[in-house]
């Protein structure tokens, strides 16, 4: 941010819409926008793609986790101009906010890890996956942003407990059948379960088939906890179903700290997804696929794919201020930091820009109104979501690269109240030097302290943490007195603010990563930003036909074996 | 995966395309083949043709005849291997159109089968094959909703031919094995990877290959199935390997058990003024063939009884045949100087005798009956009642009742007790699973037989008769085969203790005070557990739902049978009644005899005009020839009880035909027939 480089002035200067920051949902829509005939101008503040999805070198992870957090002091600004009354605008100054909290950064063998910086592709939104039916899949193929990414499988998933054990997810009926934990009582339950529902699924889709089993009405409204309970569901496949399939978070057999209670509904909608995403692709082995070099991938396609509809890409280039119409208070355009003035219909910003109070008390009733959802918001709701990120030599599970653990609410200790997941990467997927795996980790918490309590859990569970005395001694001792656990190398713990998005009319704030593994939701509320912003107008019109004539794969997506 | 349609239906204009297309290819072919050209060309030409329709055979012959021109002893193996690899790439392009081509799949047997030692890729076949059944594997399971799309990995060419493949690459039987897991590992359903399953676990058992000894493997891959049982029930793959298994399960050392009359330390008694003789009956739960008077020796005063003549009771004669049921006529002569005392042991010795299952009766078996001598007989004369006439039975007399002895068991039947046992309680735990209850219902009666403890026998039958009405309501498809199987499970309950049988047991007065049993009113369908039973002479199964006599053959000693008010359909129902030779009384009235059907089709074999059991050279008449079939063996029968079935049963033509057939007969539908 201290020293841009100097730009030429862009031109034009005026826009249809002006989005700042390249996060998901800000590619999603610049995509959707300029594919339907809108001129749009993207910024990003950052000298590379994604925002706070993007997927890193370990020194650039590093440094914008530091420049982004409370704990680093803020950002040099300029000191405040006055008003600039040469116009017909007032400027109203922008203040960055920070997402990250508790940031603390470990390295273990800063030699090895520096010869191979460069090699990694690491998340910071991470553990984050695809379902091959997710929404964001549809999307892609829908918008052609599948031309530029390709995912592999993650080869398996698993729950873990206090233990240290693994034990397969048995989500298929294949897996039942070659599960070693359960017993043929539990298999034959779950896998009449599944038959469940997919019989209601399918009923639901063909509604004249009268054979076909249907959950009541009664039963979709009830807590999905209670139905599993009355379907005489074990705890150990209820906790399966909720936490490695549903992928809840919140622990649903306690209502006083469960945040979100599912209903049986949204249950069977979470395990529909599952069960189709299992058998969408034909060389996806699983249900679930991981873009190779990374997530940063995904709104990186979603932007080249706007770039070929006629929008315009600004990289490092903050935006410091907002032009507000001095009589209407309306929105007229923003200031870069370049100094140039752009001006745009409407607004949409990354969730770290806000405005500061101080500047607020200056202006009219009408201008507080436009900037109404930049004003941060006392929250209410505390939730936040702590992550972790871990580099290990060795794997987690003997002969699996790529996998997905879950560890259920109070799996590792009493008070666990949320599910823990975690999920290892390895070098297949271009993310890290071979030989070495990127463990990340994630929970929702209340503070920061609960969470990271979470998290160096698990990690303790799969890991072994080096001695912090004399970390660099050689490991043969160690070898022999505990099991062959992966050596942890470096690591990043970390807590995420939960920010929502928010339209307000000609000015519209996107919401922040998710605690969630997939993006559904953020798609959801990009989708639902778009349908605000342009109407009704159909999403990715134009491309939906001429894929449909073009296409000759059922897939579209292209997954590695 | 069966009754599909192979391919689409496609646009017709496409189809006039192709057909004329096709049809210029063929004649082309023809005239290659004809001529005998084998250029590269026309190789070619085959390959195109095959590649459209791989069903063409004389191509596939065309082809074997030019590959047979082109390599010879002498030929460069770098040009057998690509003449090779040609067939085996026209081959895999006609799979890639139908995948169950016997024509394609064929000639990749014959080229490797001929050609496969000059073959330098031949190792490589299996890995292909692997591959290539796993693809199938994978896809079918991604397009599972549409049947029309799948490559049909259930394909038993290719499991043919993998088992040539192994034959010809030596590959190892635990190899292989591990190859079925790695399927079932995919897909659980493949029948064609259960069978192959069962054919090397079968081998290695044989073999005696190492960590194949027979039980632990048995148990082994019980547990292995019950994955697949119990994670889908209704997958029916599963449980055909599972009952495979059961049944290797109880055929392992199996001892051959068997029951008589005269039963051992029994006293029977008779009537016979001068001479004649009385039966001798073994009853083998298995079948056995070589009953023979060098197998069954019998010694007594009795005289001339060394060669007895063994039969046994089926159509067929002959001794090598296997038969549950056998008779010898023991004859006795009272005028000889042995009979003064009136009283004769016969002490009867089995050995040798092998079952058809393979079990062998090894060690010799004795048992002992007492004859004793009446004189004078009391013959009956009047109709026969089945109303009134009958006495309670005493218990005094309860040694003749019949029951199962075990020949040979031995060690082995602990353990196969013990494995049941484990999968009894398995099959319990599984709910609502009509295979499930089948195979429970099974298993327990299984165990009834093994129990040898009188305390806990007879346990399991109501368990088992809850499981038959279970399934009667929960697969009415097949509610007969469950009724069927209620009634035998109800007859072995009824008979499984002597408390239980005397309920039903009588003697009829007036006929010398024989036994009589009746099992009227309990809704049987199947007779059974004949083996308790072979003391019987007087029968009444009146108002039951039998629509067959199967079974009753062995009742050797019957003298008079009533099946009226029954649900037999026709005279060939009745066929086994033809064995009972000393039948005097047949009451078959109130039946459906002549209905629809003059030919049962519900038995298992039936027999008709057109069946060819031995009647050559007798003419049958034409209007009754299944009442004919039946009633011209009862040589003795008096008494016969008719009505309330078809018309044509009744009238003076009947009963003129039935004169003719049955000439002692005396009583017909309860009227006296005059001379």
């Amino acid at each position: 941010m201290i020293d841009i480089p100097p730009y030429p002035p862009l031109d034009p200067s005026n826009y249809d819409l002006i989005i700042v920051g390249t996060g998901v949902s800000e590619s999603v829509l610049a995509a959707a926008a300029s594919s339907s005939g809108s001129s749009v101008l993207h910024l990003d503040p950052n000298p590379f793609y994604g925002s706070h999805f993007a997927s890193l070198s370990l020194p650039d992870l590093t440094s914008f986790l530091h420049s982004n957090s409370f704990s680093s002091p803020p950002p040099p600004s300029s000191p405040p101009l006055p008003p600039s009354n040469n116009h017909d605008f007032i400027s109203v100054d922008l203040v960055n906010r920070s997402l990250y909290s508790s940031v603390e950064i470990s390295s273990f063998e800063s030699e090895i890890l520096e010869e191979h910086s460069r090699r990694f592709n690491v998340d910071l939104c991470g553990p984050r996956v695809v379902f091959c039916a997710d929404e964001s899949i549809n999307l892609m193929l829908k918008s052609g942003a599948n031309n530029y990414v390709e995912f592999k499988s993650i080869d398996a998933s698993f729950v873990g407990d206090s233990s240290g054990e693994l034990r397969n997810v048995p989500d298929s009926r294949a897996a039942i059948f070659k599960d070693k934990s359960l017993t043929l009582l539990e298999k034959n339950q779950l896998m009449k379960f599944f038959k469940l529902v997919q019989s209601h699924l399918a009923s639901s889709t063909e509604n004249d088939d009268t054979t076909t089993v249907k959950i009541s009405e009664e039963d979709m409204e009830s807590p999905f906890v209670d139905f599993l309970t009355k379907m005489r569901l074990p705890p150990k496949i209820k906790s399966i179903i909720l936490y490695a399939i549903a992928m809840l978070d919140y622990d649903q057999d306690n209502m006083e700290t469960c945040r979100h209670l599912l209903k049986t509904k949204e249950g069977i909608d979470r395990m529909a997804l599952y069960i189709i995403s299992m058998g969408r692709f034909s060389n996806a082995l699983g249900a679930l696929i991981y873009p190779i070099y990374g997530q940063g991938e995904l709104p990186q396609a979603f932007c080249r794919r706007a770039a070929v509809k006629g929008c315009i890409y600004v990289l490092r280039m903050p935006i410091t201020a907002l032009l507000l119409d001095k009589e209407t208070g309306g929105y007229k355009g923003v200031r870069l930091a370049s100094g140039q003035e752009i001006f745009s219909q409407k607004l949409i910003l990354d969730p770290c820009v806000t405005v500061g109070l101080e500047s607020l008390s200056s202006l009219t009733d009408q201008q507080n109104e436009t900037l109404s959802v930049l004003v941060p918001k006392a929250l209410i709701n505390k939730e936040k979501v702590s992550r972790g990120i871990c580099v290990i030599r060795g794997s987690v599970k003997a002969d699996v690269s790529n996998a997905l653990i879950v560890y259920p609410p109070k799996s590792l200790f009493p008070e666990q109240l949320t599910a823990i997941r975690v999920m290892q990467l390895g070098s297949g997927l271009a993310v890290c030097p071979a030989d070495m795996h990127v463990l990340y980790l994630s929970t929702l918490c209340d503070n920061d302290d609960q969470g990271i309590k979470s998290l160096l859990s698990a990690m303790s569970n799969l890991i072994r943490l080096p001695d912090p005395e004399n970390h660099q001694s050689d490991s043969v001792v160690e070898n022999d007195t505990c099991e062959a656990k992966p050596i942890l190398l470096w690591r990043a713990l970390y807590v995420q603010e939960l920010v929502k998005g928010e339209y307000g009319g000609t000015i519209s704030s996107m919401p922040s990563p998710d605690g969630n593994l997939n993006y559904n939701e953020i798609v959801e509320s990009a989708l639902k930003l778009y349908e605000q912003l342009m109407g009704s107008e159909e999403l990715f019109k134009e491309e939906t036909s001429v894929e449909n004539t073009t296409e000759e794969n059922d897939g579209g997506v292209d997954i590695e074996d | 995966m069966h009754g599909r349609e192979r391919n689409e239906a496609s646009k017709p204009e496409e189809t006039a395309a192709k057909a004329l297309e096709l049809r210029s290819l063929q004649s082309q072919f023809m005239s290659n083949h004809h001529q005998k050209i084998y250029t590269q060309e026309a190789i070619q030409l085959s390959a195109k043709l095959l590649g459209i329709n791989p069903e063409a055979y004389t191509a596939w012959n065309y082809r074997k005849l030019a590959l047979e021109s082109r390599i010879d002893e002498d030929s460069d193996p770098s040009l057998v291997d690509s003449i090779i690899d040609e067939e085996l790439r026209v081959v895999q392009n006609a799979l890639k159109r139908n995948p169950k081509s016997y024509g394609a799949w064929y000639h990749r047997k014959w080229v490797l089968s001929k050609k496969g030692h000059y073959y330098s890729s031949l190792e490589k076949e299996l890995q292909l094959l692997n591959d290539y059944q796993k693809q199938c594997l994978v896809n079918d399971y991604q397009k599972q909703d549409d049947p029309k799309k799948q490559d049909n990995a259930r394909n038993f060419h290719a499991w043919n031919y993998r088992r040539f493949v192994v034959e010809l690459t030596e590959t190892s039987e635990e190899d292989e094995l591990q190859y079925t897991n790695m399927i079932n590992d995919i897909c659980f359903s493949i029948y064609s990877a259960w069978h192959y399953r069962s054919v090397l676990v079968s081998s290695l058992v044989a073999k005696n290959a190492d960590g194949f000894m027979p039980k632990e493997t048995i148990r082994r891959e019980l547990d292995y199935v019950h994955n697949a049982i119990f994670t889908d029930e209704l997958g029916q793959s599963g449980w055909f390997y599972y009952l495979w298994l059961l049944d290797q399960t109880l055929k392992m050392e199996t001892p051959l058990r068997f029951s008589s009359w005269p039963s051992d330390g029994s006293i029977i008694t008779t009537f016979c003024s001068e001479s004649g003789s009385f039966p001798l009956i073994l009853y083998f739960d298995q079948a056995v063939s070589g009953v023979s008077s060098s197998t069954v020796t019998i010694d007594s005063e009795l005289k001339a009884n060394e060669d007895l003549v063994w039969e046994p009771v089926s159509d067929n004669k002959n001794s090598q045949v296997d038969s549950c049921v056998w008779v010898a006529h023991l004859k006795f002569d009272s005028r000889g100087p042995c009979f003064s005392r009136k009283e004769n042991k016969v002490k009867v010795s089995l050995g040798g005798i092998v079952s058809s299952m393979g079990c062998n009766l090894s060690t010799p078996y004795e048992f002992v009956f007492t004859v004793l001598h009446t004189v004078g007989e009391s013959s009956q004369q009047g109709i026969v009642s089945w109303t009134d006439g009958f006495n309670n039975w005493d218990d005094a007399q309860s040694k003749d009742l019949n029951s199962f002895i075990a020949l040979n068991a031995d060690a082995g039947f602990e353990w196969r007790k013990e494995a049941i046992k484990i999968e009894i309680d398995h099959l319990r735990n599984l709910p609502d699973s009509k295979f499930g209850k089948l195979i429970l219902a099974r298993l327990l009666m299984a165990e009834e037989t093994m129990i040898s403890d009188d305390a806990v026998k007879g346990f399991h039958y109501t368990e088992i008769l809850q499981l038959y009405n279970d399934l009667i309501a929960l697969d009415s498809w097949h509610a007969q085969y469950y009724k069927d199987e209620h009634s035998v499970a109800l007859l072995h309950k009824v008979t499984s203790s002597t408390e239980s049988m005397f309920r039903h047991l009588f003697r009829y007065r007036n006929m010398n005070n024989i036994v009589c049993l009746r099992l009227n009113n309990l809704t049987l369908s199947r007779i059974a557990a004949v083996e308790k039973l072979l003391f019987v002479q007087m029968l009444d199964l009146s108002n039951n739902e039998l629509h067959s006599a199967e079974g009753l053959e062995a009742m050797q000693l019957l003298c008079c049978l009533n099946l009226s008010h029954n649900r037999i359909m026709s005279f060939s129902a009745l066929d086994s009644l033809r064995h009972l030779k000393q039948l005097r009384v047949l009451d078959v009235s109130h039946n459906l005899i002549g209905g629809e059907h003059p030919v049962d089709t519900t038995r298992y074999l039936c027999s008709s005009p057109l069946s060819n059991s031995g009647e050559v050279g007798r003419e049958v008449p034409c209007k009754y020839w299944d009442a004919y079939l039946v009633l011209r063996d009862l040589m003795k029968l008096k008494q016969l009880d008719i009505r309330g079935n078809d018309l044509i049963f009744s009238g003076e033509e009947f009963s003129s035909f039935v004169r003719q057939v049955v000439p002692k007969l005396v009583w017909l539908d309860g009227h006296k027939l005059t001379n």
